[in-house]
């Protein structure tokens, strides 16, 4: 027994633990390659907060959610499995819903109905089919903070474009300095506009794909 | 009856579900690749959302705000049940299209074999959930608009997918940059897509 503890200890951070956690935000990301979750993404994204809050938003319930259908795996019945999954994420929502109304209300208000769409973010359930319903609990956990993380890494980034070339602040800070008005700069009125973070997004994947060529669609 | 045709026409051009909103995003890059199978998805989420949209409307009304509860005794008024949206929303959704499934499928086999791959995909689509969200959010004031704006909402989506999958039909003849292909592309061609849609902004009837 205290040998299958050790075990267990040892593989705690091992290789393919690892893997688990950093191959979401690189090369498998749910964004960019499997083309998951985009809806949030483009729609929240105007401004860093609201995005970081997004984020933040995403992982906590995606890694909470991994866990408690990876405890239950064994208990589910297959055929109900879909409606056990939405409620474990529904309920998980809520909770996070509540926080944000109570803590943060102007970035509650901002984010509307996102907040809402978190449980049909397809990444959360695409995860929770594919991979908690096999695995154990810790590796689950593992998974769902990778896979949130890689969601999170370009949410933020394309928060973090928008917002500064579209109203020259960062988190509300400004940060373009006001001698370059002076010289005649202007904010891009393009970046606050929806088509802007489609554009964003675009170039993301060309980015990431003409550096990793084994992700090159061919078809 | 203007104000009617006035949110229809909203919700097709100006409140467009993909283009202003990003809603089913995912269904509308994964189905997109043939004109013939988005139609499929289009005329699927018409359906559903007309249904979903106005018995979440009921259900949001006589359940869950604060004060719906009062038509069951004075006791109940102070009654505030909106934490529970969401939960009751999904669960709405996920049981009207199992039950329009089995419906289709008694009725009209033929319309199952051509939509009922697709009513399962709907029930995580974002566009659904979202309609009846922004339903809520929007307070419509009865429920012949809270069907309207489904149907159009509905169409809008309609218009979108089946746009993309034809743009997206002719461009695999283009040359096209190699790392570009196939989802980058797709996503430049929405956002051409969803400034062209803009230019409906302001519009009022």
């Amino acid at each position: 027994m205290s040998n299958n503890q050790n075990n267990k200890e040892e593989q705690l951070f091992s290789y393919k633990n690892q893997k688990l956690l950093t191959n979401p935000i690189g090369k498998d990301n749910p964004i960019t390659v499997q083309v998951l979750g985009i809806c949030s993404v483009l729609a929240v994204t105007v401004q860093l907060k609201p995005s970081l809050v997004l984020a933040i938003s995403v992982v906590a319930v995606m890694g909470l959610a991994n866990v408690i259908i990876s405890l239950l795996r064994n208990t589910i019945p297959s055929r109900i499995r879909i409606i056990v999954q939405l409620t474990v994420i529904a309920s998980l929502v809520i909770i996070v819903d509540q926080v944000l109304k109570a803590g943060m209300y102007d970035v509650s208000r901002q984010l509307s109905i996102f907040v809402g769409l978190i449980i049909t973010n397809c990444i959360i359930m695409g995860r929770l089919e594919g991979f908690a319903l096999y695995n154990k609990p810790w590796p689950s956990f593992l998974d769902g903070i990778g896979n949130a993380a890689g969601y999170a890494s370009v949410l933020i980034a394309v928060g973090f474009i928008r917002e500064l070339f579209g109203s020259g602040t960062l988190m509300s800070y400004q940060v373009i300095p006001q001698s370059f008005y002076d010289f005649g700069y202007e904010n891009n009125g393009l970046f606050i506009l929806p088509p802007m973070a489609m554009f964003a997004v675009g170039i993301i994947i060309w980015v990431h794909r003409s550096r990793d060529k084994e992700l090159v669609d061919v078809s | 009856m203007e104000d009617l045709i006035n949110i229809f026409v909203r919700s097709i051009f100006v409140d467009n579900l993909v283009f202003a909103y990003f809603l089913g995003m995912c269904s509308y890059l994964a189905v997109s690749k043939t004109v013939k199978t988005s139609a499929g998805l289009g005329v699927a989420v018409i359906f559903v959302l007309g249904i979903t949209v106005p018995i979440n409307y009921l259900i949001d009304n006589f359940l869950l705000s604060r004060g719906a509860l009062s038509w069951l005794g004075p006791r109940f008024e102070g009654v505030d049940l909106s934490f529970l949206t969401f939960i009751m929303f999904i669960a709405i959704i996920a049981s009207m299209v199992q039950l329009v499934e089995m419906i289709i499928e008694r009725f009209s086999p033929t319309l199952y074999s051509s939509l009922g791959i697709f009513l399962p995909l709907i029930a995580v689509n974002c566009a659904i959930l979202g309609a009846s969200l922004f339903m809520q959010e929007r307070n419509y004031a009865n429920i012949g608009e809270a069907t309207i704006f489904g149907l159009g909402s509905g169409i809008g989506f309609f218009l979108a997918i089946v746009g993309i999958a034809a743009v997206r039909e002719k461009i695999r003849y283009s040359n096209i940059p190699a790392p570009l292909r196939g989802l980058g592309i797709t996503f430049i061609i929405t956002g051409l897509m969803g400034i062209a849609f803009m230019s409906f902004m302001g519009i009022e009837l």
